[in-house]
């Protein structure tokens, strides 16, 4: 199952080598990461996509290893959570001139954009969900595909909503322990 | 007032109160060496950085201050990585200061060039690269900050050799500010009260205590807590000396080579405390059959340990010395009458086959000797260990009484470990007695740091476990390879020549009866002393979880005829 998480790290060099490093030695599998400047200039922001095998279980391990990592400062998992996702690609087509009509109609179907036109070949810039973007690709796919770049999910919640903090130890961390299950309390 | 990067660096070391570095010159760390004449900070010349390493980490572990080691670039600090791992896996406060090229030379292979900081992200807790003087003051506080507080461990600091020349205004950083990174200190209480309500419902409760009971600082309030509810202590290998053995509560250490009675206690259990540990597998064995029956409650400080190996009921994230300080006025007293003697059979039936209680076969047994060191030091001395057999041998038959005296290599297993660290344990507390125990394979991985001794005076004595053997691994191909013997076999050099070459007295002991008069010997004499013990050749530590086994499946020792 995969989870997306949202972490604040600290603006500084070498930050995205150590949240790599750290998912590479506790062989976490990253499906996308994202890493760009917030408002405030101290923090960037990543966005990951982890396949989590053992649900909630890894998702858990993921939190509490980032962490460990001096320079992150919050970690959200926003995989439930009401949030707007986004992913953009680039997807270079083939096209002599007599498809690009073809192409340009396509592209207006997913409200995607036709950003360079080459004697024989186009870009589309497409931007959506991820589902969207496969949706893309796959009808682009049967014109032929020469080059294609993604940029990986972005996250955001919406409204007031926050995505889950499932510290132990912290208030409302959002765990439903096993204990309370089994009424061992009641 | 503007100062150099290197004196700021030993600026910020004086502030921090390190009275004692182990380090390595080299072309990289010049400037800090030259700085290094204006402090009052004592430098240790170690004879490998392996064993500067080791020896701040064992300064570390004695004193439960932050160790200082130092390397030069490339080589100089490849060299401590394996210290540097070790005290990673031990959760030791430890900075190390490299010394690195020049910050316009990086990337580009210059001599004595390697990515430090790339190396060593897996094994430190935190570490820096300083390009420039002005980053020095706030870096170093920081890494002090980090290294001791929530759970320990080593941070290094790569310094560019241009931001040791030069200068810069020095302003000492008041207060460290980390915008993440801020240690769990209290579990909430609705969670405290869960852990009540278990305490209470519990009828076979048993305590493992970990290195965090020490490292915490939390003895006391686990004394109150064990006796209020009685409930027994079973340690890891890293948690002895955290609960008196001699206390009538204390089962001892739990695992691989365990005691029978506290394994069996583990596994009838039905709730856990497991205060500051991290159900390694060795304390574990297999991980499908671990204490089945048992509720487990998991007092840690570092949130990515809960759940890690051992699926816990409730974790009470927090520093251990509060959580458990907490627990104590919160709990009801409890007696426990029936689990205590059911765990006291198991205890006396363990008895009658332990070597202890063999009669004298004119063979030199470790556990004898261990046990005859342990009755001439009173039971007070700092011990340092190697790995292997004579570990496990110590770490069951020296009985400890008191923290913070035990400092072996648990997590990480590093041969070479004992004898750099009972220097570095010296220089943390000069009036205590400390001995160093070793095999014949672990002491010649860093023998050469007995001149360290020798050059600071160092008042350690180190007794060598000579059995010809890489003894564990034997054990392990006697048990479990059918006895073919690969690459164990070990032909050491004359080690009373070997230290007589350094100008270390030293013996040889054959039999159990020149044990007592030697140890007293060495006792006798101030600065370092050798005692090789010939002792015999193929025994095997018992009790004994085989890898992967479950853990009430042990090989136990025959017992004698």
């Amino acid at each position: 199952m995969q989870y997306t998480f949202i972490a604040l790290v600290e603006n500084k060099p070498g930050v995205l080598n150590r949240v790599a490093s750290l998912f590479r030695r506790r062989n976490f599998n990253i499906e996308s990461l994202a890493v760009g400047r917030t408002e405030k200039p101290e923090v960037s922001r990543m966005t990951m996509v982890v396949d989590c095998p053992n649900g909630d279980v890894d998702a858990h391990k993921i939190e509490a290893n980032l962490y460990k990592l001096v320079n992150v400062i919050d970690v959200q998992d926003v995989s439930r959570q009401p949030s707007v996702t986004r992913d953009m690609a680039l997807i270079k087509v083939k096209a002599a001139p007599e498809k690009r009509a073809e192409v340009n109609s396509l592209a207006s179907i997913f409200r995607a954009r036709i950003v360079d036109v080459a004697t024989d070949s186009v870009i589309v810039e497409v931007t959506g969900t991820e589902e969207k973007i496969e949706g893309m690709v796959e009808l682009l796919r049967p014109l032929g595909i020469m080059e294609m770049v993604r940029t990986g999910q972005i996250a955001m919640t919406r409204g007031a909503n926050a995505g889950i903090r499932r510290m132990p130890g912290m208030e409302d961390n959002g765990y439903e322990y096993d204990l309370e299950a089994a009424e061992i309390l009641s | 007032m503007k100062k150099t990067g290197a004196e700021i660096m030993w600026e910020c070391l004086v502030r921090e109160g390190v009275e004692v570095v182990f380090g390595y010159p080299g072309g990289a760390n010049m400037p800090i060496y030259d700085a290094m004449l204006n402090y009052p900070i004592h430098h240790v010349l170690v004879r490998h950085e392996q064993g500067g390493a080791h020896m701040a980490d064992g300064y570390a572990r004695a004193s439960g201050r932050v160790g200082v080691a130092m390397g030069t670039s490339g080589p100089g600090a490849t060299n401590l990585v394996t210290g540097i791992a070790t005290a990673m896996m031990d959760s030791s406060p430890v900075v190390f200061i490299t010394g690195q090229v020049a910050a316009h030379l990086i990337g580009g292979d210059a001599f004595q060039e390697i990515d430090v900081t790339g190396i060593t992200l897996p094994i430190t807790k935190h570490n820096y690269l300083v390009t420039r003087a002005d980053e020095i003051a706030e870096v170093v506080r920081e890494a002090f900050y980090i290294a001791r507080s929530g759970r320990p461990g080593p941070v290094l600091i790569d310094i560019c050799k241009n931001a040791q020349i030069e200068q810069t205004e020095f302003i000492y950083p008041e207060e460290v500010k980390l915008l993440g990174y801020q240690p769990p200190a209290r579990a909430p209480q609705a969670d405290l009260e869960k852990a009540v309500r278990l305490i209470e419902k519990a009828k076979r409760p048993v305590i493992l205590c970990g290195h965090g009971v020490i490292v915490s600082g939390a003895e006391e309030a686990l004394l109150h807590f064990a006796t209020k509810t009685q409930t027994p202590v079973a340690s890891t290998l890293l948690g002895l000396g955290a609960f008196p053995a001699s206390h009538p509560l204390a089962l001892g250490m739990m695992g691989m080579h365990g005691e029978a009675h506290t394994n069996l206690a583990i596994q009838n259990s039905d709730l856990i405390l497991a205060f500051g540990m991290r159900f390694d597998d060795r304390v574990t064995g297999n991980l499908k059959t671990y204490a089945p029956k048992a509720r487990k409650i998991h007092v840690e400080i570092d949130p990515s340990e809960v759940h890690k190996n051992v699926h816990v009921d409730l974790p009470l994230v927090g520093d251990l010395k509060n959580v458990v300080s907490d627990l104590v006025p919160m709990v009801d007293e409890y007696d426990h009458d029936e689990w205590l003697n059911e765990i006291n059979g198991w205890k006396y039936e363990a008895d009658e086959r332990s070597i202890m209680n063999w009669p004298e076969d004119g063979k030199l047994y470790v556990a004898h000797l261990i046990h005859d060191l342990w009755k001439a030091t009173g039971g007070g001395a700092i011990i340092t260990t190697d790995v292997g057999q004579h570990q496990m041998w110590t770490a069951q038959y020296y009985a400890l009484e008191k923290p913070n005296r035990w400092i072996t290599s648990g997590g990480s297993g590093t041969m070479g470990f004992g004898l750099p660290s009972a220097i570095g344990a010296w220089f943390a507390n000069k009036d205590q007695e400390i001995w160093a125990i070793a095999g014949d394979g672990g002491f010649q991985m860093t023998a050469a740091e007995l001149t360290t001794a020798v050059q600071e005076g160092a008042n350690v004595k180190v007794a060598i476990m000579n059995n010809n053997f890489l003894g564990m691994v034997r054990q392990w191909q006697e048990f479990f390879f059918e006895k073919r013997y690969s690459a164990v076999n070990m032909v050491s050099p004359d080690f009373v020549k070997l230290a007589d070459a350094h100008g270390v007295p030293a013996r040889r002991v054959t039999t159990r009866e020149e044990v007592d008069e030697a140890i007293q010997w060495a006792r006798s004499i101030a600065g370092p002393v050798v005692l090789e013990f010939r002792v015999e050749k193929e025994d095997a530590v018992y009790p004994m979880v085989p890898a992967g086994a479950s853990l009430d499946q042990m090989l136990r020792r025959p017992v004698k005829q």
